[in-house]
């Protein structure tokens, strides 16, 4: 099939993120022959794990035409109160010295049920009230990170680190499966199973057709019969709840929490969105994508601190890429009109 | 050739894509005059205008102004050479002061700084002229629609026009005001200007014109002097056309009644006590002039405007039909009137498209049957006969009457009662129209009940057992169109205006 010169133009153009990732890659290897390799790529892996899972419940909101911008704070209190439930018994400054040691699955279902109910208040906010979610989500966040530093900073210990995790929880993060030499980390297990419940439910459930229909077109959803204003609370909700989970990963994984747990990670979340494809006028994003947009983010990272680039490169880097990915994103949006 | 005329028009023809708006159309304006413009919606009277106004480019034809050849690309090179234009869309900005919205973009200097003084003072010099009592520094977004009208046409005034076209400028007008814009309209025809008048009020075109213009399907009419017409004369040359064979033929057996709609109103003030009942196998119309309020009440009946006074009673039981979803429980789908706006999901495929309306029905054990959604897309597009590779492709690929038959197909999907069609076959070919009436028909051999919001006269007449007038907001008439002819629905149309 012979394609035109415009044809060929077109697909570099929509591919360029990729281009520029292989280069880079490429010139990484390069500098740093050591990179390519199997450790290597499955440390990636796993700490982009508990990046996918927040990208993923941060793509969700940005496909209704949404923006979350509480997702580091929402992280922060449930890391802060996650940490507290879970910290070992013979730990000195325990915060509840008297409190059993509880399977750990209660505490991450208490976060999951707090982040929840938050999430779903920012959803009626957007959904019933229409305040816009910039200004919603930003409200939120600043009540979110009241509410964590009160529970964070309180006697006999003040605003010291919860710290002192039991073990049980901390070889999540550390630990892995598999057979001698081949392991994999539960990280990337845990990781993988999200995924595939997201892509189920983003493709395969009444609620996804209704979350890319509202997304879409919010008119065309509400003439076809789909509750609007149920589909929009409910995926802040599950947002909430997803970034619970990840940051339990998260106290796993650093073995603390603070009231600064997680600040900021809204913006690579939503950085890693667009790169993976996700539009911010709503109605068009894939899992996959956004997987994709996380590796890329995070190979990069990891790539540059490899090679011994100077930390604050990474900045550099990482802006022109999310600003290449949002020009591409531009374009495919006014073709379309 | 006679060159007594300020404005020539002459074999001006344009096309869009499948349609063609304007077919050799000539209108001469003689100076000093009141020329009206009439027509149908979608006759191309606005098109015409917006090829003299520089706003569409025309494919071909001359225009001739005051002796010169001459074609505007733009609005602002027909302002500068004289020829303004009262749009029926106000086009303000809310915002700013009244001065501002007249002086845009020719705000006079002082020291290369806008001189707020002289703006001032001009403006109370038009205003006054005019005898419009409008205070120049309001905000224009705070003003009644009406006053927003008078400042449009102060606008075009202001730039001592050779032309002035207005576009519906009484629509939103009082009794009072009217007189008012024609004391105005009188004033600048003795200072020499012409208007080119576009109204649907009859009375007012005799009233006000000199020369009456009638145009039809993008064609000429006639042009007669106003003294020689009557309303019955102007209605009969916009509407005559031939009823060819362009629908399918119809044996209605029109069974019991499945819908009355009891003192139907809006709850904001927008129309009043519709009453009607639809029978099973019947097809009803709903004709009206722009603004009449007929998708208005397609709306109210499927949940998407509030509901104010009146009773919808669905095979003996009351319902309320709160939102869309409930009206689809109790049976009825609606054809949204701009499938743009709430119609299309741009950005996905057929298959969604078609299947988003129904999801309900894929269900099983929390997931979706693909082999379902597949079927039934598939399904779809050979009933609709919808031109498409596959049902996976890209809904904006395909063109805007295949469009509109998947979102046909979306509702069709729901095995719906009662369907409510605002303008199904807008943007549609003829040979698209006539498979379309042909399923409409099939749907009320069904025994499913119809209702059909139309500003094409021929397909009311067309496919309409019976047709529901209505004029600014109220029910006109209710007729049965074996019984009557066009006029007599142009007449109720314009009975409350």
């Amino acid at each position: 099939m012979k394609m035109s010169k415009t044809q060929i133009k077109e697909i570099m153009a929509e591919k360029a993120i990729f281009i520029v990732f292989i280069i880079l890659l490429i010139g990484i290897i390069i500098v740093e022959p050591k990179f390519l390799s199997f450790n290597n790529f499955r440390n990636i892996f796993a700490q982009s794990s508990t990046k996918i899972i927040i990208a993923l419940a941060a793509g969700m909101v940005l496909v209704v035409q949404g923006v979350d911008l509480s997702t580091g704070r929402m992280i922060g209190l449930a890391a802060v109160v996650f940490a507290s439930l879970v910290q070992a018994p013979e730990y000195a400054y325990r915060m509840y010295p008297g409190l059993k040691q509880m399977p750990i699955i209660i505490p991450l279902l208490i976060v999951m049920l707090i982040c929840l109910a938050f999430g779903a208040a920012s959803g009626l906010a957007v959904a019933i009230f229409k305040v816009p979610p910039f200004i919603a989500t930003l409200g939120m966040q600043l009540i979110l990170y009241g509410i964590s530093s009160i529970y964070f900073d309180r006697p006999p210990y003040g605003a010291q680190p919860i710290g002192g995790i039991s073990p049980s929880v901390t070889n999540i993060a550390t630990g892995s499966i598999g057979i001698g030499e081949f392991k994999i980390p539960y990280l990337i297990i845990i990781a993988l199973i999200v995924c595939i419940l997201c892509w189920i439910m983003w493709n395969k459930t009444k609620f996804g057709k209704y979350m890319f229909a509202v997304g879409g077109n919010p008119e065309a959803a509400k003439v076809s019969g789909v509750n609007v204003i149920k589909t929009q609370v409910m995926v802040y909700a599950l947002a909430g709840m997803m970034y619970a989970i990840a940051a339990a990963l998260e106290v796993a994984r650093i073995g603390s929490a603070s009231n600064t747990t997680g600040n900021g990670y809204e913006m690579d979340a939503v950085a890693a969105c667009v790169i993976g494809g996700v539009s911010l006028s709503g109605g068009i994003g894939s899992v996959g994508g956004i997987v994709v947009g996380v590796l890329i983010f995070t190979v990069i990272n990891y790539g540059l601190a490899f090679i011994g680039v100077n930390m604050y490169w990474q900045y550099i880097v990482k802006g022109a890429i999310i600003l290449l990915a949002v020009i591409i994103d531009m374009r495919k949006y006014t073709k379309r009109k | 050739m006679e060159t007594n005329y300020i404005l020539e028009m002459r074999h001006i023809s344009k096309s869009f894509p499948g349609v063609k708006a304007l077919d050799d159309v000539t209108l001469c304006v003689r100076p000093g005059t009141v020329h009206s413009l009439m027509g149908e919606n979608g006759a191309g009277k606005s098109t015409l205008m917006n090829c003299l106004f520089g706003i569409y480019s025309k494919d071909s034809g001359e225009i001739i102004l005051d002796g010169e050849k001459v074609n505007f690309h733009s609005p602002s090179e027909a302002l500068n050479n004289r020829v303004s234009m009262v749009h029926q869309e106000l086009n303000q900005v809310p915002n700013q002061t009244v001065m501002e919205n007249l002086w845009l973009g020719r705000f006079p200097l002082k020291y290369k700084l806008i001189d707020e003084k002289r703006i001032y003072e001009k403006t109370k010099e038009i205003f006054d002229d005019l005898e419009i009592d409008i205070d120049p520094k309001m905000k224009v977004g705070s003003l009644k629609v009406s006053q927003k009208q008078m400042i449009e046409i102060a606008k075009a005034v202001s730039y001592d026009s050779k032309i002035i076209v207005m576009d519906e400028p009484t629509s939103s007008l009082t009794e009072r005001e009217v007189e008012h814009i024609f004391q105005i309209i009188n004033k600048l025809v003795n200072k020499g200007s012409s208007i080119i008048y576009i109204s649907h009020k009859m009375e007012e075109i005799l009233r006000i014109s000199n020369d009456v213009t009638v145009m039809r399907d993008g064609k000429w009419i006639s042009t007669n002097p106003a003294r020689e017409l009557t309303t019955d004369n102007i209605i009969q040359k916009m509407v005559g056309r031939e009823l060819k064979d362009r629908y399918p033929k119809r044996n209605a057996k029109v069974g019991k009644v499945m819908l009355e709609v009891k003192n139907l109103s809006s709850a904001a003030p927008c129309f009043k006590n519709v009453s009607f009942e639809l029978h099973s196998g019947e097809i009803i119309g709903i004709a009206g002039l722009v603004g009449a309020k007929r998708t208005e009440i397609l709306e109210i009946l499927f949940g998407l405007r509030k509901k104010g006074e009146g009773e919808i009673i669905v095979n003996g039981k009351k319902v309320e039909n709160r939102n869309p979803r409930e009206a689809m429980a109790n049976g009825f789908a609606m054809l949204t009137e701009e499938r743009r706006l709430d119609g299309i999901f741009a950005g996905q495929s057929v298959r969604f498209n078609t299947t988003i309306a129904n999801m309900k029905k894929y269900e099983k054990h929390g997931l979706l049957k693909e082999s379902s959604m597949r079927n039934d897309s598939n399904k779809m597009i050979s009933t609709m006969k919808i031109k498409t590779p596959s049902e996976k492709n890209k809904i904006e690929n395909l063109s805007g009457g295949n469009q509109q038959k998947v979102i046909l197909g979306r509702w069709l999907l729901t095995d719906p009662e009662i369907l409510l069609l605002d303008e199904p076959t807008r943007g549609i070919d003829v040979g698209a129209k006539f498979e379309i009436y042909q399923l409409i028909n099939e749907l009320a051999v069904q025994g499913k009940g119809v209702i059909v919001v139309s500003s094409e006269m021929p397909e009311l007449f067309g496919i309409a057992d019976r047709i529901v007038v209505m004029s600014s907001g109220r029910q006109a008439a209710t007729l049965q169109t074996k019984e009557v002819g066009q006029v007599e629905v142009m007449e109720a149309a314009a009975r409350y205006i």
